[in-house]
This record gives C-alpha cells, sequence and structure tokens, in this order.
C-alpha cells in the first residue's frame, strides 16, 4: 500500500466511525534535513524539527526567517528542494496538500465567502464524502466547540475577525486532521481577542491532543501557549527548547536578543567567569574563548542599590515606563553604557535622578566579540 | 453638573438633520450628484423616447400608432423582414461562440495565472487589452487571409465570426474577471481548500467559480453587447448579423430598423438586471 493511501484510509476511517468530537492520537512529525531554494535564494537550510504526538511547537523569528515556509512546507502547499517530511514514519514530501490529512489556519480570513458558517465547516467533510447527517453533527459539534453554535447560518462577512477565526480553527478541526497547522492566525487581530482567542487554541488543542505547529512572530504569544518554542533565522532554527529554557538559558546571541529583552554589555571571559562592570558572573552554559565578549543581561537580572553596596555602580535615570505589574526603568551609566533595570512598580524613579545599579549574580549568556 | 457637560459633545458627534455632513476628498455634494446623474440620464433617454417616439410615428400625419410594430409580426410582412430574423439568429449564434470561448478559453487561463503563474499576470493582461488598441478595420484586414482558412474549415458559417469577437471583446470580458479575482484573495482560498481536502477540480468548481460569478457575468454580460453591436468585422467578412440586417432593413423601413434597435436595448436592459439579480444570490446581506 502506497504511502499516499495509507493516509487517505486512516482519516476516512476515522471520519466514518461517527463518534462524537472525541481525541484522536496527535502524529509524530519529524522535519529531517529540509532544504527549500526559491529560484536562487535560500530559505531553508537544513531545518530538523521533530514535534511527539500531541506536542503544542511554536516556529517564532523575524520576518523572512523561513518560519512559514517550514510550516507551508509541512502541509504541502510549497515543495522542498531536499529533505524529509516524515508524519506517522511515513514520508509525506511527495504527497500533495489535499491528501496529507492536515488542517490549517491562515493569517488571513480565508472562509469561503459564497458559503455559510455551516457550510465553510462541512467542506473538509464533504471533500471526504461524508454523508450529511454526519456532516451537520459533526459541524454542529465543531462550532459548539469553539463558541459559536448559534452561528451557523451566517456569512463570512457577518462575523468580526475573531469570530471568522474561530470558524477557521473549527473547519481545520472537523476532519480531525492528524496534524494542525497554524499560521499567525491572530496576528490580524485586536490585542485583546488575541489574547482571548490564543488561550482557546490552547484549551482545545489540549482537548483533542492533536500535534500542532504554530506560526508567530509574536514571542509573547509563543511562550504563552506553546510546549516547546523553536526559534529561526535565516532558514535555520537556532534554538529549540521550553520557553523558559529559550529564557534563561539562550544558546545564542541572537536567541537572548530576541526572546525577551536583553543588555548587551562588553565583558571579559576567564575560565568559566565573565567579569561585567566590575562584577563576577558565573558563565551560563559553554561560552567562546577566553578574552573580551558580549554578556547579555536581562533586565531583572540588574537592580537598584545603595552607594555603599558592593558592585555599585552609578547612574542617571534617563526614562521611566510603567507596565502595569512592574517597571522598566532606563539608565545611563557613567561609562556611558544604557542599561535596563526591571524593579518593582512602587518605585518610582526620576528622570535625570543619580542612582546605582548592581548586578545580580545569575549565569549570564555571552557572544565572541 | 455631569449631563450638562455631556449633552453638547453628544450633540457634536451626531449631527442633526440640518448639519453638514464633512465630505472628504474629491467627493461630490448631494447637489452635484443629483446634476450629474440627471444629465446623464438626459443624454440616455432623451435618444431613447426619441427612438420609441419615431416607431410609433404614423406616416407623414404626425398621428402614432403601432401599426409598424404590429406590421413585423403579420404573415405577410414576415417574409420581408427574414434577413433580419436571420441575422439575429445568426448574431445569437455568435454571442454563444464567443461567451463560450470566454468561459472556456479566458477565465481558465485568468484562474491559473492568478493561482500559479502571478508573474504573468502583467504579460496576461497586456495580452487582453491589445485589441482595443487595435482600430476593428485593421483587425478585419488582418483576419481576411485567416477567415478564408477558417471557411475552408468550417465552410463560411455566420457562427465562426465568435473567433474574431472573441479577440476583440478580451479586454471588456478581461476587466470584471481580473477585478472579481483581485478581490476575492483567490490564492488563499484555493489553499485553504487543498488543506481541507480539495482537488483543484473541486477547488475551482466549488470555491472559486461560485465566488467569481459576478464577474463572469459581467464579462458574458459585456460579450453579448459587444457581439449585438459589432458591424464591422461581420461587414468586411460577407455575413448577416444583427447589425448588418438593422443597415439593410433601414433602406427599405426605417420605423422597423429603429423597433428593432428599441428591442436590441431593451433586452440589454433585462439582461443587465438578470445578471445582476444571478451575482446577488446565494449571498448574505451585511448588517446594517
Amino acid at each position: 500500500m502506497s504511502s499516499e493511501s495509507k493516509i487517505r484510509m486512516n482519516s476516512t476511517d476515522s471520519l466514518s466511525t461517527g463518534t462524537t468530537f472525541a481525541a484522536r492520537e496527535g502524529a509524530r512529525v519529524d522535519l529531517q534535513n529540509v532544504v527549500k531554494y526559491y529560484a536562487s535564494q535560500l530559505a531553508l537550510n537544513g531545518v530538523n524539527l521533530s514535534m511527539a504526538p500531541g506536542e503544542f511547537v511554536a516556529l517564532l523569528g523575524p520576518s523572512g526567517c523561513g518560519k512559514t515556509t517550514v510550516l507551508r512546507a509541512l502541509s504541502g502547499l510549497e515543495s522542498i528542494t531536499e529533505g524529509r517530511i516524515v508524519i506517522d514514519g511515513v514520508d509525506v514530501a511527495n504527497t500533495p496538500v489535499n491528501k496529507r490529512d492536515i488542517g490549517m489556519v491562515f493569517q488571513a480570513y480565508s472562509l469561503f465567502p459564497h458559503l455559510t458558517v455551516t457550510q465553510n465547516v462541512e467542506f473538509g467533510l464533504r471533500m471526504r464524502k461524508v454523508d450529511a447527517v454526519s456532516r451537520r453533527r459533526r459541524a454542529s459539534e465543531a462550532l459548539d466547540m469553539v463558541g459559536l453554535g448559534d452561528f451557523g447560518v451566517r456569512y463570512a462577512h457577518q462575523l468580526s475577525g475573531g469570530q471568522q477565526q474561530r470558524v477557521a480553527l473549527a473547519r481545520a478541526l472537523v476532519t480531525r486532521p492528524r496534524v494542525l497547522l497554524l499560521d499567525e492566525p491572530l496576528s490580524a487581530l485586536d490585542a485583546k481577542v488575541r489574547v482571548q482567542l490564543r488561550e482557546e487554541i490552547r484549551r482545545i488543542q489540549t482537548e483533542l491532543g492533536i500535534t500542532t505547529l504554530f506560526v508567530t512572530h509574536d514571542q509573547e504569544e509563543a511562550l504563552a501557549v506553546a510546549d516547546r518554542v523553536a526559534v529561526m533565522r535565516a532558514g535555520n532554527i537556532e534554538q529549540i527548547g521550553t520557553p523558559e529554557d529559550l529564557y534563561t538559558r539562550p544558546a545564542t546571541s541572537f536567541v537572548a536578543t530576541f526572546i525577551g529583552l536583553s543588555n548587551a554589555l562588553d565583558a571579559q571571559l576567564a575560565g568559566s567567569t565573565v567579569t561585567v562592570l566590575g562584577t563576577d558572573l558565573p558563565l551560563l552554559g559553554t561560552g567562546p574563548a577566553d578574552g573580551p565578549v558580549t554578556a547579555y543581561i536581562r533586565p531583572e537580572d540588574v537592580s537598584f542599590s545603595t552607594s555603599s553596596s558592593s558592585g555599585a555602580i552609578a547612574a542617571t535615570v534617563v526614562a521611566s515606563s510603567f507596565l502595569g505589574s512592574l517597571r522598566r526603568t532606563q539608565v545611563r551609566l557613567d561609562t556611558g553604557d544604557l542599561l535596563f533595570v526591571q524593579h518593582d512598580v512602587q518605585l518610582h524613579p526620576l528622570s535625570g535622578e543619580r542612582v546605582c545599579v548592581a548586578l545580580r549574580g545569575r549565569p549570564v549568556a555571552v557572544d565572541a566579540r | 453638573m455631569s449631563a450638562p457637560e455631556v449633552a453638547p459633545r453628544l450633540a457634536a458627534t451626531r449631527p442633526g438633520p440640518r448639519q453638514r455632513r464633512p465630505r472628504y476628498a474629491a467627493a461630490p455634494s448631494k447637489t452635484m450628484r443629483r446634476i450629474i446623474l440627471s444629465i446623464t440620464a438626459v443624454l440616455f433617454l432623451v435618444p431613447i423616447a426619441s427612438m420609441i417616439e419615431f416607431s410609433l410615428r404614423s406616416g407623414q400625419t404626425g398621428a402614432h400608432g403601432f401599426e409598424h410594430y404590429t406590421a413585423i409580426f403579420t404573415a405577410g410582412a414576415a417574409g420581408t423582414y427574414d434577413v433580419l430574423f436571420q441575422g439575429i439568429a445568426n448574431s445569437i449564434a455568435i454571442c454563444l461562440v464567443t461567451v463560450v470561448i470566454v468561459l472556456v478559453l479566458l477565465l481558465p487561463t485568468m484562474i491559473l495565472v492568478e493561482v500559479k503563474y502571478p508573474k504573468l499576470r502583467g504579460v496576461l493582461e497586456f495580452v487582453c487589452i491589445i485589441p482595443i488598441t487595435i482600430p476593428s478595420i485593421v483587425l478585419v484586414v488582418g483576419f481576411i487571409p485567416v477567415y478564408s482558412v477558417v471557411a475552408d474549415i468550417f465552410g463560411s458559417q455566420p457562427w465562426t465570426l465568435g473567433f474574431a469577437v472573441g479577440i476583440i471583446v478580451l479586454p471588456y470580458a478581461y476587466r470584471p474577471i481580473a477585478s472579481n479575482l483581485a478581490a476575492i484573495e483567490v490564492v488563499t482560498l484555493s489553499e485553504a481548500a487543498r488543506a481541507l481536502g480539495a482537488g483543484w477540480l473541486q477547488v475551482l468548481w466549488r470555491v472559486i467559480l461560485p465566488n467569481l460569478r459576478p464577474g463572469i457575468l459581467s464579462a458574458c454580460f459585456i460579450t453579448i453587447a459587444v457581439v449585438l453591436g459589432e458591424y464591422t468585422i461581420a461587414s468586411f467578412l460577407s455575413q448577416n448579423t444583427f447589425q448588418t440586417a438593422l443597415v439593410l432593413v433601414q433602406h427599405t423601413d426605417p420605423y422597423v430598423a429603429v423597433i428593432f434597435a428599441v428591442f436590441a436595448l431593451i433586452f440589454a436592459f433585462i439582461l443587465l438586471l438578470v445578471i445582476g439579480r444571478l451575482g446577488a444570490l446565494g449571498r448574505g446581506r451585511p448588517h446594517a
């Protein structure tokens, strides 16, 4: 039996059972040394990514880093130049998109404008020749799942952006795909709806146990919902790990600066000790050869101190921003370096005020200068 | 004290009936819009009304009646206008051939270019616009040797004019379909349908074509209008069509020629209404 027909059969079997919206075991996904060229331009440079069944992985990176290309390659919307795309042990690199059994939600609202909400959700089932009664029932269940059970007779233009993306999610999930692909589905929504919908996506993904790849350029979004986050840069995955790993143990300077906010300061590396602004700090992970390096220090690893404290550095307050539960203040050291300090919201430094700051003794990531 | 402070603000954001709404950019005022509409209506209606009035005249007496209309359908007169009825039948056949060319050749090409080869969009547009830049008489000179070959293959049948008219209507048929394609984000919809398990034919039949219905209908309407108004090619290629027949009949009975011209206008008007209705079928209306 060909790999293609195997996939098709799996899909039809699961649909013909007519059971309610029960969880279906997610698929294992492996991208092995995937290379993609657009004409002579290299878009993916040997990407390797493994996703466990039911895992939620976010692809994060700046515009043009190749994250959407990875997602489209996995979906089958883009062919790959080299490498393998394996879903549950079957190489699907040459399987057309309509036979890969994937669900996809796009950045642009992609509901079919000539169909009602129910007809949109039924579309995938119709393509799989599911009978009309089952189609209606399953579409209704899917719409209930995303909280739009009463919107079945409406058309796309009668829904808000958030509602349209919920319908798109229901439409992608109603066929019980083995993999769910989300291509920046929240980027066109306003901030409040974005947060609500991302929580909802995570809840539904956990309930269904579906393997999910979520592409975003919003690091807060990625860190908030994903089991693991893959940070991409120039067609490569720089680091993949849990959100905590990426934040506290960045593997490269790019990850350190891309995830969260970091103060990049000149430092000296000697063995496993990094000397920054006269303070000795432990090295995080492995570093380059001994000598001058750039150290990346999080704002929360810098604090205000008294002038008599050890390691205190004199500085002048430049600006201070209220961020709700905390406050972030930028100071200019007497050496001329600018430094962000994250501190309690009760403390309210004034611009031009003379202060002292100190580095907490936490491990620090460095990069060769 | 708060109520009086709020009241003026509400009044400012909700203009009363006597308050003027702000106008933006080059938007004409309501009065100007009415003047423009009235002038346009007069320009259209005066010739049509004059045609109708002329067709109702009874000889030189200044009286009006329906004699010329009834004469068309009387048995005795039927033979007189055979050339005209044959011309109408030929024009309908040419309409069908031309619409088929638009639907079978132009439409799939445009969809293919939009979905698979967007870089060719400019080339296709250029090719489709070319016929509008070439005078009909110049085109006819080119068509004459081509049609000697066409006549060898299909015979000198009037419907073969559809091939030539199919080229002439390209600019008019291209524009509404292109506008519709641009409006529906055809690539995203196709990809969404493909990801849901649809093959290319299903994408075309169930997603693209239903959403292109207004553009396709407009293209067909314009095609029919161009065919019904086409004279130069038919005349130079010695074919009897509605327009050439009208010119012939006009020499013997100008009233009948005008009556048929009025019928053609009414037909075009009804066609426009029908297409408008069909284009709106199956679509929900936006909330007010």
